[in-house]
């Protein structure tokens, strides 16, 4: 069935499609039209499935959580505060090693307010245990989230996956979304599998206090576990492609990069909009491509090596910054290089939604070829006399000028 | 009921890591032996998340999984759920209870939230609230549970605030069951836990739950302790069912003139944690605070009784 439809609905379809039997869900913008629809359907389309409206972040993975340990399929979604609100349940989720898959719709966080895109929420959180898979259109959402069922419920995994797409561009857009036939995913998605569940008839205890000479074992378990991930997320990629038939690239996808001497990396709609950029730099004659990173955590580090190893120019885009450091994917890409091949030069841009043109990519990479940008630089950033006027006025309190 | 006709089989082993005199342990054994094997058991970050042995042992014979401070209601939340699907699909046989088992501190503080959207979505379990009136599992700070003038560790002169009412607030989420329940009133905590097994919804029931390190008396006080804060009025056994409060055990001998309700000084006096109202020299003021504010609860509590009485006697006269 061929529909247009918003990415939050093509979330809430793959929801049903993946028969999730749980989903605890607390509204946030950009995140509602998810659990919108995911209530329409168990009240007019007969989806079965228990909806608990909850009344925070915080309780919709505790209720996810405990609906998983006793061994069912489950299911959220959430945006920027409300990840961030349930950061301390993130961890337990990842420790309890528990399959469960939420949707993040990246936005930026406050104060001041504010609802737009942003990679901030989600890279904030990246050292929770976490699978992370960042899609780029509407397809992919839909795609995602039944494959991420799949990888998370994988015995060598079995570990929480968070889908994230970007808020407003993704959430709220609509683009034609092929829904599959419930047959094809029930071939692709078999029913829920856990390492563990609550069972009166095995009465075992789970997550109780553990001492040193036991608790770093858990972590590697965590560690180890990512490591067998990256085989699993390739060959689920390649599963679903044999099976329902659409294909986005495995960890990473990536576009003109046969023949590329400069690459460009970045992750979701700025990925998208790079491509347009790589287009337009080679009519003019570099030949750059584009490196999409599908899979944040884990980390794509051997393909990334491959693929940048022997670029000229790398150019990575953030959409999220470490303060203190610098562009979180930029350092990361660098850490991958580790000295060998180009410096990448790192572009901090469309922080809290601010549009990042692909004019502007084509324009800044074109410099780095040229090798009149190196380093750090944050494009979009436009400073103006609105942006002072906070200055001022703390320099007057701290001048007495006011008293 | 009698206490020769619970059952025998222990769903919390001996040899656990629980301070001598726990009264965690003591309410679990007697609560698990109500609710049965057939049981889903959430313990909420607390005491009973220490007291149930480190890994890999366990000292409970029950399906047991251990959750962040603030989750006691959505934890409740999610199991019913799940429990609620495994019931279609035929996983099991029999509706298993769902028990989450907090402290004051998981309750009354950080997780009121989570527990208060629960009991407002009806979600269907057992929520249970043991009240040792501070968070005794970080030593002993004040918690909203602890009492007007209770030492703790960051009280030294005694809590400047009256402790709040969780059980009352439980009342007005319109939940089918809320019950208080002591350590000292064994047969009728057992029955309480009995009641609750065979209803749907969210169920809350408060134990009082005397610490002996926490309060400051020795370790085989604990049933003494929780006997005297019932006969002095301080703690109140009732359940509340379908819009109806019916005072219970010792509570109830009170009300209806059956037993003394004994002075506080008596409670107070059992326990370290009050000493500063009676050494070096006695605080005539903030025990006779405490004693006025009780005298004046049983005020109503006698008042609302022998009105019932008096208006039964009436209906029961002959229509002139």
């Amino acid at each position: 069935m061929r529909l247009v439809e918003t990415g939050n609905h093509a979330a809430a379809h793959a929801v049903r499609l993946a028969r999730v039997e749980v989903v605890s869900a607390y509204p946030i913008t950009p995140q509602t039209q998810v659990v919108e629809e995911i209530s329409r359907f168990i009240d007019e389309e007969g989806y079965d499935c228990e909806y608990i409206p909850v009344e925070s972040e915080h309780s919709a993975m505790a209720a996810m959580i405990a609906a998983a340990a006793a061994g069912v399929r489950a299911f959220s979604a959430t945006s920027s505060h409300g990840l961030a609100y349930m950061y301390e349940l993130l961890h337990w989720a990842a420790g309890i090693r528990l399959p469960m898959v939420m949707a993040n719709v990246n936005r930026a966080l406050g104060p001041g307010w504010n609802i737009w895109c942003d990679h901030q929420d989600a890279m904030s959180a990246r050292d929770t245990g976490w699978i992370q898979l960042y899609c780029s259109t509407h397809q992919e959402i839909l795609d995602t989230v039944i494959q991420a069922y799949r990888i998370s419920e994988d015995p060598s995994v079995f570990l929480p996956v968070m889908v994230c797409y970007d808020a407003f561009t993704m959430s709220h857009t609509y683009m034609q979304v092929d829904i599959p036939e419930q047959e094809t995913v029930d071939r692709f998605l078999p029913p829920f599998r856990t390492s563990w569940r609550l069972d009166p008839r095995f009465p075992l205890t789970h997550g109780s206090v553990i001492y040193p000479q036991d608790y770093e074992e858990t972590r590697y378990s965590i560690y180890q576990a990512h490591r067998a991930a990256r085989e699993v997320i390739r060959r689920t990629a390649e599963e679903y492609r044999d099976i329902v038939g659409n294909y986005h690239g495995d960890l990473v996808e990536t576009y003109f990069m046969e023949d590329a001497e400069h690459a460009v990396v970045a992750v979701g709609t700025l990925a998208l909009e790079a491509r347009v950029a790589a287009e337009e730099l080679r009519g003019a004659g570099y030949p750059c491509g584009v490196v999409r990173i599908r899979s944040y955590r884990p980390f794509p580090f051997e393909e990334l090596r491959e693929l940048l190893g022997g670029m000229r120019t790398v150019v990575v885009l953030d959409r999220a910054v470490s303060f203190g450091l610098g562009g979180i994917l930029a350092s990361e890409v660098k850490a991958v290089l580790g000295g060998e091949g180009p410096r990448p030069v790192s572009l901090i841009a469309g922080l809290g939604g601010r549009d990042v043109p692909y004019t502007l990519i084509a324009e800044r990479t074109e410099a780095a070829i040229r090798g009149e940008l190196s380093g750090e630089e944050w494009p979009t950033l436009a400073l103006n006399e609105r942006h002072l006027v906070s200055l001022r006025g703390l320099k007057a309190l701290w001048g007495g000028e006011r008293a | 009921m009698r206490i020769k006709d619970f059952p025998e089989e222990e769903l919390l082993l001996p040899g656990n890591a629980a301070c001598q005199g726990c009264p965690s342990s003591m309410a679990l054994r007697l609560a698990l032996k109500a609710l049965g094997r057939n049981t889903l058991l959430a313990v909420i970050a607390s005491c009973t998340s220490v007291l149930q042995s480190p890994f890999p042992a366990t000292a409970f014979d029950l399906p047991v999984l251990n959750m962040a401070f603030a989750t006691g209601g959505a934890t409740g939340s999610g199991l019913a759920a799940a429990v609620e699907r495994l019931m279609k699909k035929g996983v099991y046989r029999e509706r298993p209870t769902v028990l989450v088992w907090a402290g004051d501190g998981g309750t009354y503080d950080i997780g009121i939230q989570s527990l208060s959207g629960a009991a407002e979505r009806n979600a269907d379990f057992i929520y249970v609230c043991y009240n040792n009136e501070a968070y005794s599992n970080t030593g002993t700070q004040r918690s909203g549970a602890t009492p007007y003038a209770a030492w703790t560790t960051n009280t030294v002169k005694g809590k400047r605030e009256w402790r709040k009412d969780v059980a009352q607030i439980m009342v007005a989420h319109g939940i089918p069951y809320v019950a208080t329940a002591s350590l000292a009133y064994p047969t009728d905590l057992f029955e309480k836990f009995t009641r609750a097994k065979g209803i749907r919804g969210t169920r809350y029931i408060e134990i009082l739950a005397p610490c002996p390190p926490g309060w400051k008396f020795p370790s085989g006080h604990t049933v003494k302790v929780a006997r005297l804060a019932v006969q002095t009025g301080l703690w109140l056994l009732y359940e509340h069912r379908e819009g109806i409060t019916t005072y219970t055990a010792g509570t109830q001998r009170i009300i209806h003139g059956k037993a003394r309700r004994l002075p506080v000084e008596e409670y107070l006096k059992a326990q370290g944690r009050f000493r500063h109202l009676f050494y070096p020299e006695r605080d005539e003021e903030r025990i006779a605070e405490i004693q006025r504010r009780v005298d004046r609860v049983f005020e109503t509590l006698e008042f609302t009784h022998r009105l019932k009485q008096h208006i039964m006697d009436i209906e029961m006269l002959p229509p002139r």
